[in-house]
């Protein structure tokens, strides 16, 4: 950059910033004016005009790209249906927009700020992980937006004695939830007195393991072993060798592939392993699964989110239609309710104008949302608690994997729910 | 400062001699422990043992790239986790074909040979377009340069790959022939483990033959004496240099086709960055530039590191010990490069290259 | 006509081709396609496909320099029409045999982009026709008199990369001139096609009203002037500039909006993250890859500190600022404990030692082990905002205060080590360490000097980022961050302070700007160094010392020669 270039880029600069100054000011009066004449927000965080003739914003923070981007896609086809099924809200159409949040919480931060930038959105589907969700809802809230997430799991969000913060729901199922689920199941259903655990280092599988040792020793089981394998190891002979050592009836691992398959594939090496049952949960819910698991896979257990009836067959022959194939993972249900659930409040709180446009409190939709209960959703009765978790732990299963998942049906059929 | 370290290099040998006996000792006691407490059975330890084995024996096809890369250009070629990535995730298509149209199980021998000739062509290609482009026209650049080029091309390469195929995991086939157990001194040993552990030999074997006996291999060896001399005795220089690239990138190819037997899934275009930093380690823990010491240091590598979580990070105690493994390599490095920067055989070439 | 040589254009367009064929068959011409640039008549996808062909057929009219205008019009027609061979290629293939099964990019979509939708026959010969046009331009650009090509050059650049980074220049623009003349300006994410057209005329003529007044001014110049004058004139000039700088930088939040603070908080992260690593590499010429590790210390420290979970082992007594000094004090300390091992190491085994601490850091933060000290796979949550006066620093406008601050506090710091008796250490060092001792340079200090300052900054940086997420997980803590902070530090200039500003905004705030393409980030990162290392090792904005050593060995200081490259 020669000198001369980047004195005039400074001064540019300098001289943008002086006319912004002056700009700005006009500009922001203008718009309060347009706002007071038809109707009067009275919301005391704020309110979203939607014009006569413009769209209701909404907005989503996903994972769309990198490892995890099945997730995002998931997600996001399931709030693409719900949005075309439901055509115009109160007159106006929806437009969606969104960012990728990754899953990370820095990913997290930096997709709250870009679209909390945006005064025009009305609420916000996402995110995947609960990292990311962690770290970008204080921006979120503050901006006084409404989040609802398909896919977050971590029970701390949800905890107002620690992440929790107003303004977010999730239609997934706390941790607390599946992780009881898969205990249980190991308990009663199998009747395993031992049992042991391994986790990934990822805070989902982390946490699931927790509530399932705790709730397993809590049902009068024993928790023999509880380790972790790292992302990226291929050798899980050590770590399943010292589950071996103690020859426990089960062996839980809410991981992830390719992870989970060459746990399940390496257990058949294993002294002291031949009686062990196999379970994993919904990261390992993926058609993939079987094959690359290869045979020791028959006779093995996975919790996950359970969706089913009329409904769902409905959604799916749309997904069809619409994305075209089938989902890439098991949450876009829990997007679909989430953009409906976020829609009917919107229809419940914002005023309407003589013109057509629309004024929607923010507190008011909040308030909305976190009142709805006996909502039918896709993912069975919803009923939003005052800290935002609207799922309430019936459309969970435990699957098994058989010969004919091996062969290349999918999914598997539920043998146990709660 | 200078109180601090009261002369100058004798309180950092003081500092390094305890260090070494801190470590050692603690390496015993866990051992100790491991053994006093008896939680596993010899078939268990067997078990690791003879899976150490034919890992280290991958790793070892991987670090004669570097090793013999490094005799050469006495540089790291970063990149060589990528080279063998390129072949393995290559094949993974080719034996998925195979399988389905049951060549694989009809002719296993002569399908599995057609895997590994093909993946060592694909690696051999990525290598030999990763000297020619990357490293070739910085040869006589300052130290560093190389290295961040190497870098650079073993991020390139990833998603490169990664945008050819995609960014799912695949798995290669099972093999009907090399599915089941047989007897090795007492134990049950799946089959595929001797059986890569074998043909990685007689691979290496090869390898040591060539360089040791043709004479192509001579004109390498002068090479990595003193390329000035070599270049007036009329040997062509970039001509060796290619063949030692083409040679490495075969190993790794090879390599990766029996990392797709010996462990089918996850094969995925990041597959390769820490097997390629574990054979870095095992060509150091060999001696770097030495044939037999990065043979030697991979089998030493993957045994060390299939015994480790439970011998010794159990031993003293550490939860989730399976969490730390790789961990293991790099603290054997830092101990080798500390203790014995020559490694088991090598000559001190730390010395030597700077 | 003169000489055609027909081998410079069949490896030149083939070069070309090969180019456009990696961008279709990795998917990135398929994905940026989505990306209009210029109404719907341009879009990015466009650009990297022709972008080969383009270049192939720019060096072939180069290498053509004898030649007329006709002469070079065929060769760049000729060189692009053989650079759409490999791309139509490609689209036969695929309209013969399912290729998706293992190249998962090559689609019928990537074929609709290629043949303009047209179909095999008709779009195939439309894309040649298109390429060798594409060709004939770029040839015919070259032979442009002297005086027209800076201009038209630039401001073709201008008007794609304004177009690439639209988000940004609306913004800005939106706070200028209003929303409402901004949605006039655009159709969706692109110019429309008029404007675009106005601003690339437009740009032209103020380049080539600047450049003559440069030239009339040099003329004028050209009489003697006193030193003291010209000195004087000079310094007045830097005042000026350091002064709009510096304004810009104080209220450069208020008008970029809360986002783009964001993305000038990322981007000061990796300043301060940079600086640091630059006493390290740049001065110290110690290759240090497990930078991070320090990162990680300072983030981690910060948060055990002053987390409100329990975790923190003295709840409530520490808050960010009295944090602080402990974070840079341990930071400092651990920089001196992980040097020590590795103080007789050079050159690469340095790099690989290190890369290997930074991924035990991440693993022991992982771990199950330390997992009631520092959170584990759970991390640590809760840790407050820094409240400044009474000022909760909860938004990134205000943390980028924060940042600022830590910055120029490392700017000061390094500048004033590079000239200090320490820093003439650390370069002697870096230059020959056998010779730096004989010279009675203390290796021992200096090394560990070097690592101490360097993780200090990195600390501080951990901390404000801490501080800022208020949530830490240890998959923050990877490679990558070592990466990206070495990749801006080679790019900006090894050992240039400017150039770690630079290379910060380069590698850490363009690809925030361009978030959809997150995919690509890496894959440009690494083609960026390589092509950096062939081509300008130094950086862009080179420290004066590499700037020399680099090039001592070259007598014209021209662009090395193609061969070397391909």
């Amino acid at each position: 950059m020669s000198k001369r270039f980047s004195t005039l880029l400074a001064v540019l600069l300098v001289s943008s910033l002086l006319l912004t100054a002056c700009g700005g000011g006009a500009a922001d009066g203008a718009g309060a004016a347009d706002g007071g004449d038809a109707m009067e927000c009275t919301d005391e965080i704020g309110c979203v005009e939607v014009a006569s003739g413009d769209s209701i914003h909404l907005a989503y923070m996903l994972t769309v790209s990198g490892a995890t981007a099945f997730l995002g896609e998931d997600s996001l086809g399931g709030i693409q249906v719900a949005l075309a099924n439901r055509g115009q809200v109160l007159g106006h159409d929806v437009e969606l927009t969104g960012e990728d949040s990754g899953c990370s919480a820095e990913g997290g931060q930096t997709a709250a700020t870009a679209v909390t930038a945006d005064d025009s959105v009305v609420a916000i589907i996402g995110t995947n992980c609960s990292g990311a969700a962690t770290a970008g809802l204080p921006t979120v809230s503050e901006a006084g937006l409404l989040m609802c997430s398909p896919s977050n799991t971590a029970p701390a969000l949800t905890d107002p004695d620690q992440t929790w913060l107003p303004g977010y729901f999730r239609t997934a199922h706390n941790d607390l939830f599946q992780g009881r689920v898969a205990a249980e199941f190991a308990y009663n259903e199998l009747g395993a007195m031992t049992a042991a655990t391994i986790h990934d280092g990822s805070p989902y599988a982390d946490q699931l393991q927790q509530v399932f040792a705790a709730t397993f020793a809590e049902l009068g089981g024993t928790v023999t072993f509880q380790g972790a394998v790292n992302v990226g190891d291929t050798d899980m002979r050590p770590v399943l060798t010292s589950v071996a050592a103690d020859s426990p009836d089960v062996l839980y691992f809410p991981i992830f592939e390719p992870e989970g398959p060459f746990i399940v594939s390496q257990a058949t090496e294993i002294d002291g392993l031949e009686n062990t049952v196999l379970m994993g949960a919904d990261g390992l819910l993926a058609d993939s699964f079987p094959e690359n698991s290869g045979e020791n896979v028959v006779g093995m257990f996975l919790s996950g989110p359970y969706v089913t009836g009329a409904e769902y067959d409905a959604f799916l022959a749309d997904w069809e239609s619409q994305i075209g194939g089938v989902p890439p993972s098991g949450f876009h249900a829990f997007a679909y309710d989430c953009t409906n659930m976020i829609l009917d409040a919107v229809e419940a709180v914002a005023q309407q104008g003589s013109d057509g446009s629309l004024l929607i409190g923010r507190q008011a939709l909040r308030d909305a949302m976190a009142s709805t209960t006996g909502y039918a959703g896709l993912t069975g009765s919803l009923a939003c608690n005052e800290y935002g978790d609207c799922a309430t732990g019936e459309a969970l299963a435990v699957f098994e994997i058989t010969q004919a998942e091996l062969d290349g049906n999918w999914p598997p059929a539920a043998v146990y729910t709660p | 400062m200078q109180k601090f370290i009261p002369k100058r290099l004798s309180g950092v040998d003081l500092f390094l001699r305890l260090f070494q006996i801190a470590a050692v000792a603690l390496i015993l006691i866990a051992i100790f422990n491991t053994a006093s407490e008896a939680r596993y059975t010899a078939s268990q330890w067997a078990t690791l043992l003879f899976a150490g084995l034919a890992q280290g024996s991958i790793y070892a096809l991987i670090a004669l790239g570097y090793t013999l890369v490094y005799g050469i250009l006495l540089m790291i070629n970063f990149a060589h986790g990528e080279v063998y990535m390129a072949g393995a995730f290559s094949t993974v298509f080719l034996a998925a074909y195979f399988a389905r149209t049951g060549f694989l199980n009809e002719q296993p021998w002569l399908a599995i040979l057609i895997m590994i000739l093909f993946a060592a062509a694909i690696s051999t290609i990525v290598a030999v377009l990763l000297e020619r482009i990357a490293y070739r026209p910085l040869r006589n650049a300052p130290r560093l340069i190389p290295l961040i080029t190497a870098i650079g091309a073993s991020f390139a390469l990833q998603y490169t790959f990664r945008g050819l195929y995609g960014a799912e995991f695949r798995a290669y086939p099972e093999v009907a022939i090399l599915r089941g157990n047989m007897n090795l001194f007492g134990f049950q040993v799946p089959v595929v483990q001797p059986f890569v552990f074998i043909t990685a030999l007689l691979l290496m074997g090869a390898l040591y033959w060539y360089v040791e006996r043709t004479k192509a291999g001579k004109a390498m060896r002068a090479v990595s004496e003193d390329k000035d001399v070599a270049k007036l005795m009329g040997v062509d220089i970039d001509k060796v240099i290619v063949t030692t690239f083409m040679l490495g990138g075969a190993l790794a190819g090879a390599a990766g086709v029996f990392n797709g037997l010996f462990r089918p899934q996850g094969v995925f275009f990041l597959m390769g960055f820490f097997p390629g930093i574990k054979a870095f380690t095992a060509a150091v823990l060999g001696g770097i530039g030495n044939i037999p010491g990065a043979m030697i240091g991979g089998l030493l590598l993957g045994v060390i590191e299939a015994l480790g979580p439970n011998l010794i990070l159990e031993g003293l105690g550490i939860p989730s010990a399976n969490q730390l493994k790789d961990a293991i390599a790099f603290i054997v490095l830092v101990m080798i490069l500390i203790f014995r920067p020559q490694g088991i055989f090598g000559e001190r070439l730390a010395e030597k290259k700077a | 006509m003169g000489n055609i040589n027909w081998r410079t254009i069949l490896r030149l367009g083939l070069l070309g081709s090969v180019v456009a064929l990696y961008f279709s068959m990795i998917g990135m011409v398929e994905d940026f396609s989505n990306r209009n640039l210029i109404g719907d008549l341009l879009n990015l996808g466009h650009v990297l496909l022709y972008a080969g062909i383009a270049g192939g057929a720019l060096f072939a009219a180069r290498e053509h320099s004898e030649s007329n205008t006709v002469g070079r019009g065929l060769i760049g027609l000729a060189t692009g029409a053989l650079g759409a061979l490999l791309p139509s290629g490609l689209v036969l293939l695929s309209s013969a045999i399912n290729m998706r099964t293992v190249f998962v990019n090559v689609n019928p979509a990537l074929s609709n982009i290629i043949t303009f939708g047209r179909g095999v026959p008709t779009g195939l010969l439309l894309f040649v026709l298109a390429s060798a046009v594409v060709g004939l331009i770029t040839a015919l650009f070259t032979v442009l008199p002297e005086t027209w090509r800076g201009p038209v050059g630039k401001s073709f650049g201008i008007v794609i990369i304004s177009a690439v980074f639209s988000d940004l220049v609306r913004q800005v623009l939106t706070n200028i001139i209003g929303s409402g003349m901004v949605r006039s300006l655009y159709v969706g994410d692109a110019y429309r096609p008029l404007v675009a057209a106005v601003l690339f005329v437009g740009l032209i003529a103020l380049f080539f009203w600047l450049d003559r007044r440069a030239k009339q001014s040099n003329e004028t110049t050209a009489i003697p002037q006193t030193d003291a004058k010209a000195r004087q004139a000079k310094n007045r000039r830097n005042i000026a500039l350091f002064l709009g700088w510096g304004v810009f930088l104080l209220i450069a939040p208020w008008i970029l909006g809360s986002f783009l603070s964001q993305v000038l908080f990322e981007i000061g992260r990796f300043v301060l993250l940079g600086l640091g690593l630059n006493i390290v590499v740049g001065y110290a010429g110690l290759l240090d890859l497990g930078y991070v590790a320090f990162f990680a210390f300072g983030a981690y420290t910060m948060g055990i500190l002053t987390t409100t979970t329990a975790i923190n082992p003295a709840p409530g007594v520490f808050t960010f600022w009295t944090a602080l000094p402990i974070v840079v004090l341990v930071g400092v300390v651990f920089g001196l404990l992980l040097g020590f091992p590795v103080l007789r190491m050079r050159g690469d085994y340095l790099a690989i030692v290190t890369l290997g601490f930074g991924e035990i850091i991440r693993i022991l933060a992982l771990s199950d082990w330390l997992a009631p000290i520092m959170g584990g796979a759970q991390g640590i949550l809760k840790i407050p905002n820094p409240v400044f006066f009474g000022l909760e620093l909860n938004s990134p406008e205000l943390m980028y205060y924060l940042v600022l601050a830590g910055s120029l506090l490392a700017a000061f710091i390094s500048i004033r080590l590079r000239d200090s008796r320490l820093g003439r250490q650390w370069m002697a060092m870096r230059e020959d360490e056998d010779v730096a001792e004989a010279m009675g340079i203390n290796l021992v200090q200096t090394k560990l000097l070097a690592f101490a300052i360097g993780a200090g900054f990195s600390a501080l940086g951990g901390a404000i980022f801490a501080a800022r997420l208020s949530t830490i997980f240890p998959h923050s803590f990877n490679l990558l961050i070592s990466i990206n902070a070495l990749s801006l530090i080679i790019v900006g200039g090894l050992g240039s302070i400017p150039g770690v500003i630079v290379g910060a905004i380069a590698l850490v705030g363009l690809p925030e700007l361009l978030r959809e393409f997150q995919e690509y980030r890496l894959l440009m990162y690494g083609i960026l160094l390589i092509v950096m290392m062939l081509l300008r090792p130094e950086g862009f904005i080179p420290a004066e010392v590499f700037k020399r050593e680099l090039h001592s060995d070259e007598d014209t200081g021209g662009p090395p020669a193609v061969e070397a490259q391909v």
